[in-house]
């Protein structure tokens, strides 16, 4: 089977990216942050993944603890329009604003601009291809004002 | 095993030569799995005792379907599965199927009642009722019944840690309407194992959750003679990203497991294994499901009579039911999902399926709309009233490729067996974490394959041009949430709650007694209007919950 390993671009910051892969609600539908989290490790960032059925204070201690620079939110059970908002006021209310913050899952077109609207960098519904989320990474955490 | 010859190796000779001369296109000849295909398959990819292993249809190994007659006799039973909103609301799509000629209904539950948090748990915040529909107490369980006659109809029940106590809102709600456990069909899916290997709604650590299950399965073989107490599902470890031969391997070890549990805890195989059954994934690649399907009914014989010594000819029978690839659904093009779920379907039905699900076009993007739906079992009636592909009994018995595909998946499946027994079985192999990361290197291969553009996904890596279709989309209704929590809060006020707390009490007491059968105390929780949150909470008292430590 031909491998082809997600690379990195030429512009590779060289510290490594870290990023909280997380499963907020209670979705067991894992497949997809799995996936995320294996070709984000192969392409050279550190990964943490939370593992499933997290709450979004949950969440939102490791991306402090971990310090991350990006956290990559996946949900398939339709409550993204309630879990995001809460997350992404809790890590406001913890001061963090230099996060990058990505959704994945199946998303209705209609609630992408909403998602937006309260911050988030991008999200990515069903067949993105796993490269074009590592270039979104790699671009915009570089794109952030220097920590 | 030995080759039969065909006495005409000069004209296969003929063939090769003629074959090399064309370039082949350039792209993997693999099915979805990785095997590799050959261009072409012969007599000689058949083995000497093919003619005994293909058998005939109703006859050790039934590799050619369970039953003498099949689909002459009767069509698969056509069960949509649904769930979403309140009880009242999944209602009505049960009256809405029924009136369009649906002959079996499906219940899906909603992730609070997976995990078994009530619907005002804080962790169930913005879930109930989105995937599924919101169960609490049995008085929900009693209005999403509603107007259908318990005794006649055949119910299934995708529910799997908290299986038990919905079991007991079943029987309740039935009782209550005057309707005795011996008269109620049906399917509780109950299969744990695969929770913690692909689909992750679990409540308890691995070793009670194999307790509480086998609990249910020896109550339901005395109480319930009509009810399948355990649909062990492939379905998920394949849309957790499987093979067809992970998928199949895995199941039927779950299977083989509860089989031996049963055996351990007294019970005689015969009494319990005709009401086992079986739930498979039916993905795009045609051939390969179905040569899954009937590499499965011949292992389950084979161990079921060989390794078991059931005497009984009805428990050597897999008798399985079929949903369509949910994973092989894409949001781009979504009218294209019509199509897959055409060829999915078609791969169950001459797979020899005894029921079937087909998805809606619109899964990708959220929960299916009722024209979706609709559309959805329309694809199942022109398979079973026009294609004609239900006029014969296993019409690809005996095609060359078919029967290498089958030999080559059953013995894919023997390879695993043999690394599971090595391990210590399933249990301690899930424990070990080995399904999850053979599945978990498998997707990632696949997503890979994608990915490089090797593997065509239409509209998505390729013919990309012309996404512009707007499809109208199921909503869930905002105010869904509050009022279930009413509803909860209703039954709190009217109950008894020293009662409750009383029969919550015995639970906790008979939980701690390795021996106790917990059916019965679940009952008489479930008579209290106790609700699942608080049941399975008084279970986690003694057992404690479960956290995986994920492998990716």
């Amino acid at each position: 089977m031909p491998r082809t390993v997600p690379k990195m671009s030429a512009s590779s910051p060289t510290q490594k990216i870290r990023v909280v892969v997380a499963k907020p609600g209670l979705d067991g539908h894992d497949r997809g942050a799995k996936i995320i989290a294996r070709a984000l490790r192969d392409a050279g960032m550190e990964v943490i993944y939370t593992g499933l059925h997290q709450t979004p204070e949950q969440i939102v201690e490791t991306v402090v603890q971990e310090d991350a620079d990006a956290v990559g939110l996946s949900i398939l059970s339709g409550a993204h329009m309630t879990l995001v908002p809460k997350i992404v006021e809790m890590l406001r209310e913890q001061g963090i604003d230099d996060v990058v913050v990505t959704v994945g899952g199946t998303i209705p077109a209609d609630d992408i601009p909403q998602l937006k609207e309260l911050g988030v960098a991008a999200v990515f519904t069903p067949g993105a291809p796993t490269q074009e989320i590592i270039d979104f990474l790699i671009s915009a955490v570089g794109d952030r004002a220097p920590r | 095993m030995e080759q039969i010859p065909t006495g005409d190796e000069s004209r296969t000779e003929a063939w090769r030569e003629a074959f090399e001369a064309t370039p082949e296109r350039d792209v993997p000849f693999t099915t979805l799995s990785g095997t590799p295909v050959e261009p072409l398959y012969t007599e000689d990819d058949l083995t000497a005792d093919s003619a005994e292993q293909i058998g005939l249809p109703g006859q050790y190994p039934f590799t050619r379907g369970v039953y003498p007659s099949m689909y002459r006799g009767r069509l698969w039973t056509m069960r949509q599965f649904a769930g979403f909103g309140s009880a009242e609301e999944t209602n009505e799509r049960f009256h809405y199927l029924l009136d369009h000629g649906q002959t079996g209904l499906s219940t899906a539950f909603d992730m609070p009642s997976l995990m078994g948090h009530d619907s005002d748990s804080p962790l169930s915040l913005g879930e109930v009722g989105r995937e599924g529909v919101a169960v609490d107490t049995v008085e929900d369980m009693t209005t999403l019944y509603k107007g259908i006659d318990l005794g006649e109809v055949s119910v299934s029940m995708t529910i799997n840690a908290p299986a038990a106590i919905m079991l007991a809102y079943y029987v309740v709600a039935a009782e209550r309407e005057g309707v005795p456990p011996q008269q109620l069909a049906g399917t509780i899916q109950a299969d744990i194992l695969k929770e913690y290997i692909a689909q992750k709604e679990w409540c308890f650590p691995i070793d009670p959750a194999m307790r509480i299950m086998g609990d249910m399965i020896e109550w339901c073989s005395q109480e319930m003679p009509r009810w399948h107490p355990v649909s062990i599902s492939g379905y998920h470890i394949r849309e957790a990203g499987s093979t067809a031969a992970q998928e199949l391997a895995f199941t039927l070890k779950d299977g083989l497991t509860y089989v031996e549990q049963a055996v351990e805890r007294g019970l005689d195989v015969d009494d319990f294994a005709p009401r086992l059954s079986f739930f498979f994934n039916a993905q795009i690649d045609f051939f390969e499901e179905i040569a899954k399907y009937r590499a499965a009914r011949r292992i389950w014989a084979r161990e079921l009579k060989e390794t078991f010594g059931a005497k009984n000819p009805k428990s050597w029978l897999m008798r399985f039911h079929t949903q369509t690839a949910g994973v092989s659904l894409t949001a781009q093009q979504p009218l294209n999902n019509v199509v897959r779920t055409a060829i999915e379907a078609l791969a169950g039905v001459l797979g020899g399926t005894q029921s079937l699900h087909t998805n809606s076009y619109d899964e990708a993007l959220a929960l299916p709309t009722e024209d979706a739906v609709r559309l959805a079992l329309r694809t199942q009636q022109i398979i079973a009233d026009e294609t004609g592909a239900a006029s014969t009994i296993d019409p690809l018995g005996g095609s060359y490729f078919v029967e290498a595909l089958t030999d080559k998946i059953e013995a894919e499946a023997y390879e695993y067996f043999k690394k599971i027994d090595e391990l210590g079985g399933m249990v301690a192999s899930v424990k070990a974490n080995y399904p999850q990361r053979e599945i978990a290197d498998a997707s990632y291969e696949l997503q890979r394959e994608i990915d490089s553009g090797r593997r065509v996904v239409v509209g998505v890596n390729a013919y990309v041009e012309g996404d512009d279709a707007q499809t109208s989309l199921h909503r869930s209704d905002p105010e869904m949430e509050r009022g279930q929590v009413d509803r909860l809060n209703a039954v709190r006020a009217g109950r008894d709650a020293g009662a409750v707390e009383a029969s919550l009490v015995k639970l906790r007491e008979a939980a701690a007694q390795e021996r106790a059968n917990l059916m019965p105390l679940l009952l008489d929780c479930t008579r209290t209007d106790a609700s699942e949150g608080e049941i399975v909470q008084a279970l986690q008292d003694v057992f404690g919950s479960y956290t995986e430590s994920p492998v990716f």
